[in-house]
């Protein structure tokens, strides 16, 4: 009797599952009538965020000198290891990057190293199609990966902001710039 | 002055004429089957697209409609590669055994009024008995495969196909209780005025679940189950043999479409005079057929115990009492005729 | 006609034998699945169509699938020593003796009829006739295999049990249920006999 019971609560449940089974089945087959949630790619872009992290580039400051330092920031952080570079200094004392060789084909885009550079001048920008034929091809060379722009951080500039006036390393100053601001005074505890 | 003009060829000539006519037909069902078959797998994938707010496969020709040929021409091109550890016999046994049923058991499903291969006094058990031994399919695929997660994939299927053939025969006996005979043509002819999915609701419902169960369909793909068993049975198959057991898996798709239009839903029958039997036939059947892939698509699958339950616990007893009305049912009303 | 007598019978004869000599028993076993079809395809021949999808629905179908089953997940090595000890004629010798008598009573028969060809082409045998035989003369035999079929299935479910089932279950402790089961299956083959006679009164009206 008992087994009885149960088997007609069983029953029971059976019977409601189908019901809900059924109203699944049609809820899905409305989906017909719904907007496509994919884009159809090579003709329609995706509208990607201006922070995502896509192609890394090079930046350059807003006097159009390049930004990258060769601090070697980007490279101790990278946990892949795809940055490789040196540092040199000019006669002017003004330091910067001899190569700076990213392999692409490491880079996992996690981009650590546009967090650790000081002087915003790696960034990741909203630019996935990085496909080559061969694969020599991925590993990007400095002219490669430098753009004449300042990507996403358009005003700073490292050696403006520190006081070093870039017109004393030979740099041309933009129409309309202002003098260099004083000096940092690093012992204040004030930013 | 030809051949055709001596008296003794003109003498057999109506009959060579009806030979051929009776080939021709069989070539007609069996091409017709085999290319809808291939072609399900664009339709199901378009298909399940459209029913997931995607695309589907669109680039190859207009709409996607020559992906199929891409398709062919890739799995064409593929190695013939046989694992060195398998029974070579039976691991090429397995693919034919089936398509080669699911093709067959269409001999006995009447299309239209004159188009039809067999027509079998046993066409329902001529079908039964192609399912039963199509489970032979997967059984020697899984066992030559000499997988484990293949052997698993057989332990399922065996015991699932059994299950559900036990019912999938008695939920059809209501129908041919009804309509007096196995012959699939007379069944057809006998819905005339009123389909059987009326009276025979029931069995139109365990008919559903069985046939969906023993082609091993989503949400029954217990023997193959991808995210589980990584293929089941058919895992160590690849290229042409693999593409024997996909195609034979969607004519069993239509096939079973095919069988519920032919014993519920009238087969050629339609309420306008004007369209063409096949047109009817077509229709239901391709409702039926999207109908499958929309169960795919919305349908999670049920664990396996969950699946032997529903058999042996509700089916197999709605069947048996759908069974016992329908038989008194018609006692009664030919008692009292 | 002759052709489709002889061909599949030989084919049914090649598949015993495969079955017996074949020392994988998956393939001996498939063996016999090959000559169980061939057999139904000679009833087919003879005009039995009904036994012949019977033969390939529950033998080559289900019953064959369940031993090969079983034989696949035994995973009986391929070389065993069973192997050699069949080409001893005392083995052999025996069963072959009986095969001898039984074919020289058969041959007899079948001379006595007259020619095989004789056989061939009677008529078929429709299913409503089959079952209007099995639910007539031969009632008695159907209820019988019923009954064993209903115990065969009560005692595999008790065997299928665990013990502890067995204890909370009221359906296998009580054996009123299994009455009530029985009288059900009665009713059930009562149901069936009446729907065949019906068809019965529809062919005679017709």
């Amino acid at each position: 009797m008992r087994a009885l019971v149960q088997y007609c609560v069983n029953l029971k449940g059976l019977c409601v599952g189908a019901v809900t089974q059924v109203r699944t089945i049609g809820m899905v087959f409305l989906h017909a009538a719904r907007k496509r949630q994919t884009l159809l790619y090579p003709e329609e872009k995706p509208d990607l965020a201006p922070r995502y992290r896509g192609r890394p580039v090079l930046t350059r400051d807003p006097n159009g000198v390049e930004r990258c330092v060769g601090c070697g920031l980007c490279a101790v952080v990278c946990p892949v290891d795809c940055i490789a570079l040196q540092q040199e200094e000019r006669e002017s004392g003004q330091w910067f990057a001899k190569f700076f060789r990213l392999n692409m084909s490491r880079c996992v885009f996690c981009g650590l190293c546009e967090e650790a550079c000081p002087t915003s001048a790696i960034q990741l920008t909203p630019d996935f199609e990085l496909g080559e034929y061969r694969r020599e091809d991925l590993v990007l060379e400095k002219e490669d990966l430098l753009i004449s722009g300042t990507g996403k951080d358009h005003s700073y500039s490292f050696r403006t902001h520190i006081g070093r006036a870039s017109a004393e390393f030979g740099a041309q100053w933009a129409e309309g710039d202002d003098a260099p601001q004083s000096p940092v005074d690093t012992r204040s505890l004030l930013p | 002055m030809s051949v055709f003009s001596l008296p003794a060829v003109q003498a057999i000539l109506p009959q060579l004429m009806s030979i051929a006519w009776g080939i021709g037909k069989a070539l007609i069902v069996l091409f017709g089957v085999v290319i809808c078959g291939a072609y399900m797998s664009l339709v199901e994938r378009r298909v399940l697209g459209l029913w997931q707010d995607r695309y589907g496969p669109n680039r190859v020709g207009p709409f996607g409609l020559f992906q199929l040929v891409a398709d062919m021409l890739k799995i064409f091109f593929k190695e013939d590669w046989i694992p060195p550890f398998a029974d070579k016999f039976l691991f090429v046994l397995a693919p034919l055994v089936a398509m080669g049923t699911m093709i067959l058991a269409f001999m006995v499903i009447p299309v239209t009024p004159d188009l039809g291969v067999a027509d079998l006094n046993i066409g329902v058990l001529f079908f039964m008995a192609m399912a039963g031994l199509a489970v032979y399919a997967v059984l020697l695929g899984g066992y030559a495969s000499g997988n484990k997660y293949a052997l698993l994939g057989v332990a399922r299927s065996a015991a699932q196909s059994l299950s559900y053939e036990v019912f999938l025969g008695l939920s059809m006996m209501g129908v041919v209780a009804r309509a007096g005979s196995f012959d699939l043509r007379t069944i057809v002819l006998s819905q005339q005025g009123l389909w059987n999915i009326i009276p025979q609701f029931f069995g139109f419902i365990a008919f559903l679940i069985a046939g969906i169960a023993v082609v091993h369909r989503h949400p029954f793909d217990q023997p193959e189950a991808e995210q589980e068993l990584a293929d089941g049975y058919h895992i160590e198959y690849g290229g042409m043999k693999w593409g024997m057991f996909f195609v034979g898996e969607y004519v069993g798709i239509i096939l079973i479409s095919a069988m519920i239009v032919t014993l519920f839903f009238g087969g050629w029958l339609g309420p306008f005079s004007v369209v063409p039997p096949f047109v009817w036939f077509a229709l239901k059947t391709g409702a039926f057929m999207l109908f499958f892939i929309l169960i795919r698509a919305s349908v999670p699958r049920p664990r396996y115990d969950q699946v032997m339950i529903l058999s042996w616990q509700y089916l197999l007893p709605l069947t048996l009492v759908n069974l016992i009305i329908t038989g008194a049912v018609l006692l009664w009303v030919g008692g009292a005729a | 006609m002759l052709f489709s007598f002889y061909i599949p019978a030989l084919v049914a004869l090649a598949g015993a034998l495969g079955a017996v000599l074949e020392h994988r028993p998956v393939r001996a076993l498939l063996n016999l699945v090959a000559s169980l079809l061939a057999i139904a395809v000679v009833f087919y021949g003879l005009g039995a169509p009904f036994a012949a999808a019977l033969e390939v629905i529950v033998y080559a179908g289900a019953v064959m699938v369940l031993f090969v089953f079983v034989v696949m997940m035994l995973n009986l090595p391929h070389e065993h020593s069973g192997k050699r000890s069949w080409k001893s004629p005392i083995i052999w010798g025996f069963p072959l003796c009986l095969a001898v008598m039984l074919f020289v009573c058969l041959s007899d028969l079948l001379l006595e009829r007259g020619h095989v060809g004789l056989l061939l082409g009677n008529g078929q045998q429709a299913p409503e006739q089959v079952g209007l035989l099995l639910f007539g003369p031969y009632i008695l035999l159907v209820e019988l295999a019923a009954f064993l079929l209903l115990a065969a299935l009560i005692v595999a479910s008790h065997i299928g049990k665990r013990s502890d089932d067995i204890a909370a279950s009221p359906i296998l402790r009580e054996p009123s249920f299994i009455n009530e089961i029985v009288s059900q299956g009665q009713s059930e083959a009562e149901e069936v006999h009446s729907a065949a006679r019906c068809e019965m009164k529809e062919e005679a009206s017709s």
